[in-house]
């Protein structure tokens, strides 16, 4: 394949070389294919990371299967996807589309607004952990008892704190998505419509809405099926507790490999996180791929 | 050989792969292999921990690399977290340390298992010197089917009351020497407005020590060794419902502060809320002391801190001078090392470690080292009364036993912990607690 034939006109029809994807499947076939054979074998075996691997049939799955940790901690899983989602997804477009204009205090604002983006998952559940101590934390330190909540070790609140803690260090990111996503409509869309006498809110469900609709697929797919890697935040601010509350699969993952040392019921785990994080990216990806070609700026 | 280079090989390729695996799908949570050793390459490597003990071992090898020069030994200090976790990846990859910090039990026995630590067998009695120089009971935990894989390398820990002296005062209350008298306790604090035991629930480990000593104080030592010994059904034994149903009592009654489940052990939060006088009461392991010590210098020093054994149980089987905790921690020396790691490792446990400067620097921080003949420098000691108390608790104790997250697999272990937990926050009941744990048996 080269592109140095053809006219251009050929080039534009069958898109940018095909070459220009060579470095990045290299990395992912050494960094992720490979490993994921490596796993889906580990996971037909018994091993303890230290002595030798032994070949165990199904074993390892039949008790990740039926295991009811497993099964609570994909429930746990599932409800912290769809409660981030609900919570960064109005946020993050509306922050955005707020930042995107060009007065100078919304620009201050926005560099506010993307400090979190700066800090370590670590760091920031350090911080919250100091926090929200019931004893010694931010209710406590400034004498406001509502705040000294039981705000980690309640088993119904302990996920909602976990969600709001997600929220506060990914929202800026998806608003920096969206800001950028608003600045490519042209503005000549919105003087049209000033024009044709459309309002503020009518503007934004008429136009930047709609243009935003591939911004919108981009964010939530990465919303969604980035909350099936959301491990070090919560590792550090809850273990997993109380209890199982917390025990998202990915810490179960975590926690069945590295703490009870079984390799082959924590590669079954990643298996199946695999395959949850394809079969979402996928249908995320259907949803928002039915015109794919359809510009979205005609008329513009 | 061949043979063995083939699994080495593949083992190696495995941890790779797992680790590659897991960084995949947890973006960028890995930490970086071990650091390679500056100066000579094939120096002895030591890992240890942060905290308490860190710079009595900081010295003591400080002293040794000045001495010897030809055997230095490289350093490192991770978080005691971290490093369980880090230590034996690196071990079961080949890369580990020459010297492996340890607690004995059933993570060493693993390590036994697969053949990763030497036998200390012969060293040790060709040199009785150093097998003197420890006490009796502690050695023992280093040893798996009669030979010595383990060696203890600072100071016995206890697990120990700890009382405010001041707010018992206030309240004209005595140290419950009786679990009913506890139970009494709990209403007379609560009506102060002060919380009868602090917990560092969050962290998990200090709620197992209430089982523990429940389960020691009522049925004894032998329970523990039975589900040790991966007896099946052994966790049905009557005294294991007894205690956990104490527990949820104690629970039930208030007798733990406020959002208990929300305190972290490692951030010293639930030691603070003692010394600070808004807990009367914690159970919590011996080195505690050094934290105090430390960050409540005056609390420490003008003895406002009390502490007795945990309280006998009414009609309970076990002694009441039984202890649990941890005897010490251990040294193991890596059987992949050199033979010139090797050779210096046991020097230094020969000559290097428990010098009379290590010791003495061990009890300045405010901890009772496992050896022999020290009664002298306790007393010595501004903390004598703490000193003398715990090391006459560890030298008296007719049974010593190991934490049991420690003793059992690590998978019966995690179960136990995660499971314990819930019994605290009464989302399961002492039979189905004990219904899980006889599904681990043997796991």
């Amino acid at each position: 394949m080269s592109i140095s034939t053809g006219s251009s006109r050929r080039v534009l029809e069958k898109g940018p070389s095909g070459w220009l994807a060579a470095p990045a499947l290299v990395f992912f076939l050494l960094f992720a294919i490979i490993p994921l054979f490596g796993v889906l074998f580990l996971s037909f075996t018994k091993w303890d990371g230290l002595g030798e691997i032994k070949l165990d049939g199904l074993s390892s799955w039949t008790t990740v299967l039926t295991d009811p940790v497993t099964g609570n901690a994909l429930w746990v899983t599932a409800k912290i996807m769809f409660f981030s989602f609900i919570v960064q997804a109005p946020i993050s477009l509306l922050l955005g589309v707020f930042t995107s204009a060009s007065q100078k205090y919304r620009a201050a604002l926005a560099v506010l607004y993307f400090v979190p983006l700066l800090l370590s998952s670590a760091a920031v559940a350090i911080a919250y952990k100091a926090l929200l101590d019931p004893n010694f934390g931010l209710g406590p330190g400034l004498g406001l008892p509502f705040l000294a909540q039981d705000w980690l070790g309640n088993s119904d609140l302990v996920l909602f704190v976990v969600v709001f803690v997600i929220a506060w260090q990914f929202v800026p990111f998806h608003t920096l998505i969206y800001q950028g996503g608003v600045r490519q409509i042209p503005a000549s869309l919105y003087e049209a419509a000033q024009i044709d006498g459309a309002g503020r809110v009518q503007q934004f469900f008429a136009i930047t809405l709609p243009q935003l609709k591939y911004t919108i697929i981009t964010s939530s797919t990465l919303m969604v099926v980035g909350s099936l890697a959301y491990f070090d935040l919560v590792f550090v601010l809850t273990g997993g507790g109380p209890g199982y509350s917390t025990r998202l699969l990915p810490l179960h993952m975590y926690l069945t490999g590295f703490k009870a040392n079984d390799m082959g019921a924590a590669s079954a785990l990643g298996v199946i996180l695999v395959v949850i994080g394809l079969a979402l990216a996928l249908i995320l990806q259907r949803l928002g791929g039915k015109n794919r070609n359809a510009s979205q700026l005609e008329g513009a | 050989m061949e043979m063995q280079m083939v699994k080495l090989t593949l083992r190696s390729a495995a941890i790779a792969v797992t680790a590659a695996a897991v960084s995949i799908s947890l973006a960028a949570c890995g930490s970086s292999g071990p650091a390679s050793s500056a100066g000579n390459a094939d120096s002895a490597t030591m890992w240890g921990l942060t905290g308490g003990n860190q710079p009595v071992l900081q010295k003591s090898i400080d002293a040794w690399n000045k001495a010897h020069p030809d055997e230095a030994i490289k350093l490192d200090f991770f978080a005691n977290d971290a490093y369980k976790t880090k230590v034996r990846t690196a071990v079961g990859a080949g890369q580990g340390p020459t010297f492996i910090y340890g607690w004995g039990g059933g993570v060493l026995k693993s390590y036994v298992d697969s053949g990763q630590v030497a036998d200390m067998s012969d060293f040790i009695a060709s040199n009785p010197d150093v097998k003197s120089r420890y006490l009796p009971s502690v050695l023992k935990n280093g040893v798996i089917g009669g030979k010595t894989y383990a060696l203890p390398n600072n100071n016995v820990q206890p697990v120990v009351l700890y009382y405010n002296k001041e707010v018992f005062d206030k309240i004209g209350a005595q140290a419950p020497k009786t679990w009913d008298e506890l139970m009494a306790l709990v209403p007379k604090f609560k009506a102060a407005g002060i919380a009868p035991f602090s917990l560092g629930g969050q962290s998990k480990w200090p709620d197992l020590m209430w089982l523990e000593y429940l389960v020691e104080r009522i049925g004894g030592p032998d329970v523990f060794a039975n589900i040790a010994a991966n007896k099946p059904g052994a966790w049905s034994d009557p005294a294991v419902k007894e205690a956990l149903s104490k527990i949820q009592e104690l629970v039930d009654a208030g007798g733990f502060v406020n959002g208990f489940s929300s305190i972290a052990a490692d951030s010293n939060a639930d030691q603070a809320l003692l010394y600070t006088g808004k807990a009367a009461m914690i159970l919590q392991g011996g080195w505690i002391y050094q934290g105090m010590k430390k960050d409540a210098a005056d609390f420490v020093k003008n003895g406002k801190l009390g502490y007795i054994t945990f309280p006998s149980v009414s009609g309970g089987k076990g002694d009441p001078a039984n202890v649990v905790g941890n005897p010490s921690n251990f040294w193991s020396i890596s059987s992949k090392a050199t033979d010139s790691q090797k050779k210096a490792a046991l020097d230094y446990v020969k000559s290097g470690m428990f010098t009379d400067a290590d010791t003495q620097a061990l009890i300045d921080s405010g901890a009772v080292p496992v050896t022999t003949g020290i009664e002298s420098k306790l007393a010595a000691s501004p903390d004598k009364d703490f000193l003398s108390y715990v090391y006459g608790m560890a030298k008296n104790a007719p049974s010593f036993t190991l934490s049991w997250d420690q003793a059992l697999s690590p998978a019966q272990g995690d179960a136990m912990l995660a499971n314990l937990d819930q019994i605290f926050l009464k989302k399961i009941s002492p039979d189905q607690f004990v219904s899980t744990m006889n599904a681990t048996i043997g796991k």
